[in-house]
């Protein structure tokens, strides 16, 4: 029973983390179109955050659960800024040539990864874990550690905020109309280059939350991102493109079904039969969990 | 409006995509460290692809360097990919190695010429490059590799055209290429005597993780041959696809079964992930104790210290190793790549390689394949881990360390096996082993 449960939070744990890194994607990728490959170098931008300000940043040295924290929206922003950046300078051209953006992405990608190399050298770094985040609690006879219900709070918390933003400002009123109909949104007067700046440095903001998250508990180097970015476009795609509630369901079923397939089996075998569930999947539910008819992406 | 089946195609060419990030991520940038003074001729960008030489009487076209002053050498490491990590740092010890013989007059008179090639990660790519540095390039030698997978998929190359590789990494042993030498540790140089150690002191419940290719299967098959016949108790293997961070699953299997030590064959990032994970259940060394073979000094940084401090590994040099050979080697190596970086066993390894490889070329007095090999065995070289002699299988001699972890990048040796251990790559000398052995040693 106490196995059943542990596994069952290890599917939850893992579960949060997949939404992590995907909830930026279902913006750019899901609802924008942009097949965004440079979506795990911002995730490795975010990891680098709490290390930059625990290593370098004098008074925060002493603290790092200060500093910690404080890089929690400070990943977000840079992240954010290296999203706008490349929405503005390379994806503002390709709108109506979705794939071109992943080769243009990717590229971007490499090069994102050359200079963390060349700033932060090519062997991996490490962050001192905050100490209140530090030890474990014990559950029904289950050790759960700290840095994972941060994650699990952390990925629930993103979610509360994104849906409050999407459906009661007017930001993010004006990107879901945007989403749902660009030229009708257009003609209505809406400024929909800002919008798109707007939707991408959320998004690529989102995916520098995500690398904080990622820091407490993987590797922090320039290769971080591909850990990641192959689990992020599988939640999106099964949750059905851009649908918030889908990727939920998706990341958390997907993370269950792994800690369960690999209990079960072992971590290759696992891994496999998820990837061969998912095929299965796609091939009665090709939109995903969540679909209708959507002039979303491509219209 | 298009039909909706756009967004199928979408979904397909994505999936595509993301096979194409999988090994797209590994060809970038090579040329990151390359400012050796040693003056490599890097053609790693090179994109030209040989045509494959026919293996028939390709014996003689190798180890006939060109005329001048210079003879050319290959060094084939991944400076881009997964193994980028580990593998530029053998590239640059290896580079020291012969910038070193060259100013000491070089070889037979002749000044050594590096030519660098990018394995990439990829083992298709080494086994062409190996093939280009020895047909092309006509390299007396070629140094390189670090996972088996490469050295496999350099194997049949060499063997075919009848060219040297040295190959300065530890391995899983039970393989015996007349045209390879091995640098580093086969499995009774590193492994059974860190089994020694953990039965010697009382470390009996032993629980096997690994990454999911050739080395930690071999590795944990011998291990459990050695259990059954030493009295360890193995409770489990588990092993995770090479480079996944996705341990929480193993982790809690691992301390359910109570262990008292994890033998670790991770490789990369997922080491990172693992003592993380495990930390974070609250277990230090104290309650469960792991021994790594993969986990050296360059490695501790990205861990983390407070994960990982206590913990054993199993290699035969440390930057610790206290020999005045080892302090020339790495005041030599900080001077040249700069002060924070550390030496470590492949490092040292891929050094040595160059010493070996030159003093059989003295002995020899030729560059010829067949001369080098034979002058080769025997060799006696003072080298930073200690005496090393070359056995006539290829293998080195080598002093087993167990080391613990101490601090960011320094290892303290806790046990050595007193003297240099024969090498037995087939485990020829162990009656438990009977049956283990296959392909160039069955």
């Amino acid at each position: 029973m106490a196995q059943l449960l542990e596994q069952l939070f290890n599917g939850l744990s893992t579960g949060s983390m997949l939404l992590l890194v995907a909830l930026g994607l279902t913006f750019t990728f899901g609802q924008m179109g942009v097949i965004n490959m440079a979506h795990g170098e911002f995730i490795m931008a975010g990891a680098y955050v709490p290390y930059v300000l625990q290593t370098s940043v004098g008074f925060l040295a002493g603290f790092t659960g200060l500093a910690f924290l404080v890089s929690l929206p400070l990943a977000f922003v840079v992240a954010g800024v290296l999203g706008i950046v490349m929405e503005r300078v390379l994806l503002r051209r390709m709108y109506d040539r979705p794939l071109d953006t992943l080769l243009a992405t990717f590229g971007v990608a490499l090069l994102l990864q050359q200079a963390a190399k060349d700033l932060f050298g090519a062997p991996n770094v490490s962050i001192s874990v905050p100490p209140f985040l530090q030890g474990n609690l014990t559950l029904g006879g289950v050790v759960l550690p700290s840095t994972r219900i941060f994650i699990l709070l952390l990925s629930i918390a993103l979610i509360l905020i994104t849906q409050y933003f999407l459906y009661t400002r007017v930001a993010g009123r004006r990107m879901r109309a945007v989403m749902d109909n660009r030229d009708l949104a257009s003609s209505m007067g809406l400024p929909t280059g800002r919008v798109d700046s707007i939707t991408f440095f959320i998004g690529s903001g989102l995916a520098g939350v995500a690398g904080v998250a990622v820091s407490l508990i993987g590797a922090i180097g320039f290769q971080t991102g591909t850990a990641y970015i192959i689990d992020a476009f599988l939640v999106v795609i099964v949750g059905g493109l851009g649908k918030l509630r889908g990727a939920i369901v998706a990341a958390f079923a997907l993370g269950v079904l792994n800690a369960f397939t690999e209990f079960a089996t072992s971590a290759s075998i696992g891994r496999a039969i998820v990837f061969a569930l998912v095929i299965l999947f796609l091939q009665f539910r090709p939109d995903g969990l969540v679909s209708f008819q959507t002039r979303g992406l491509i219209a | 409006m298009r039909p909706p089946s756009c967004k199928h195609l979408l979904a397909l060419f994505t999936v595509f995509a993301l096979l194409l990030t999988a090994c797209g991520s590994e060809t970038e940038d090579e040329s990151t460290a390359t400012d050796g003074s040693a003056e490599p001729t890097d053609e790693a960008g090179s994109t030209d692809t040989e045509d494959s030489t026919d293996v028939d009487g390709a014996e003689e076209d190798v180890a006939a360097p060109a005329t001048g002053d210079a003879v050319p050498v290959g060094v084939l490491h991944s400076l881009s990919g997964t193994m980028a990590i580990s593998e530029t740092a053998v590239r640059d010890s290896t580079l020291l190695a012969i910038n070193e013989i060259n100013e000491n007059g070089g070889v037979l008179g002749m000044q050594i010429e590096p030519i660098v090639e990018d394995g990439a990660s990829d083992w298709p790519t080494f086994a062409e490059r190996a093939e280009k540095l020895i047909t092309t390039d006509e390299a007396a030698v070629v140094f390189g590799g670090w996972t088996s997978a490469s050295r496999k998929a350099m194997l049949p190359v060499f063997e075919g055209t009848g060219g040297l590789l040295f190959y300065p990494v530890q391995y899983e042993g039970l393989e015996q290429s007349p045209n390879i030498f091995y640098t580093g540790a086969t499995t009774n140089q590193q492994i059974i005597p860190a089994l020694d150690y953990m039965v010697e002191e009382g470390l009996t419940d032993v629980y096997l993780v690994g990454s999911d290719y050739v080395f930690p299967r071999t590795a944990n098959k011998i291990i459990q041959a050695y259990a059954d016949a030493n009295g360890l108790n193995i409770l489990g293997e588990d092993y995770l696809p090479l480079g996944d961070t996705n341990v929480a699953t193993i982790v809690s299997n691992v301390v359910s079964s109570e262990a008292d030590i994890v033998f670790n064959t991770l490789n990369g990032d997922s080491n990172v992930a693992f003592f993380k994970e495990l930390t974070a259940k609250g277990n230090t060394s104290e309650q469960i104790q792991s021994m790594s073979v993969s986990v050296a000094e360059e490695e501790i940084a990205g861990i983390g210290i407070d994960n990982i401090e206590g913990h054993l590994v199993s290699w035969n040099y440390y930057q610790t190793t206290d020999l005045p050979r080892n302090d020339e080697f790495v005041e030599a190596f900080k001077a040249e790549y700069g002060e924070d970086r550390v030496t470590a066993d492949p490092i040292e390894a891929g050094y040595n390689s160059v010493y070996i490889w030159a003093a059989a070329v003295e002995k020899a007095g030729t560059f010829e394949v067949e001369a080098v090999r034979e002058a080769a065995v025997g060799l006696e070289l003072d080298t930073p881990e200690g005496l090393l002699t070359v056995d006539d299988n290829q293998h080195v001699y080598k002093t087993n360390r167990i080391g613990v972890i101490r601090d960011v990048g320094v290892i303290e040796e806790v046990w050595n096996s007193g003297e240099p251990i024969e090498p037995d790559p087939c485990l020829a000398n162990y009656e438990w082993a009977e049956g283990l052995a296959q392909g160039e040693c069955g």
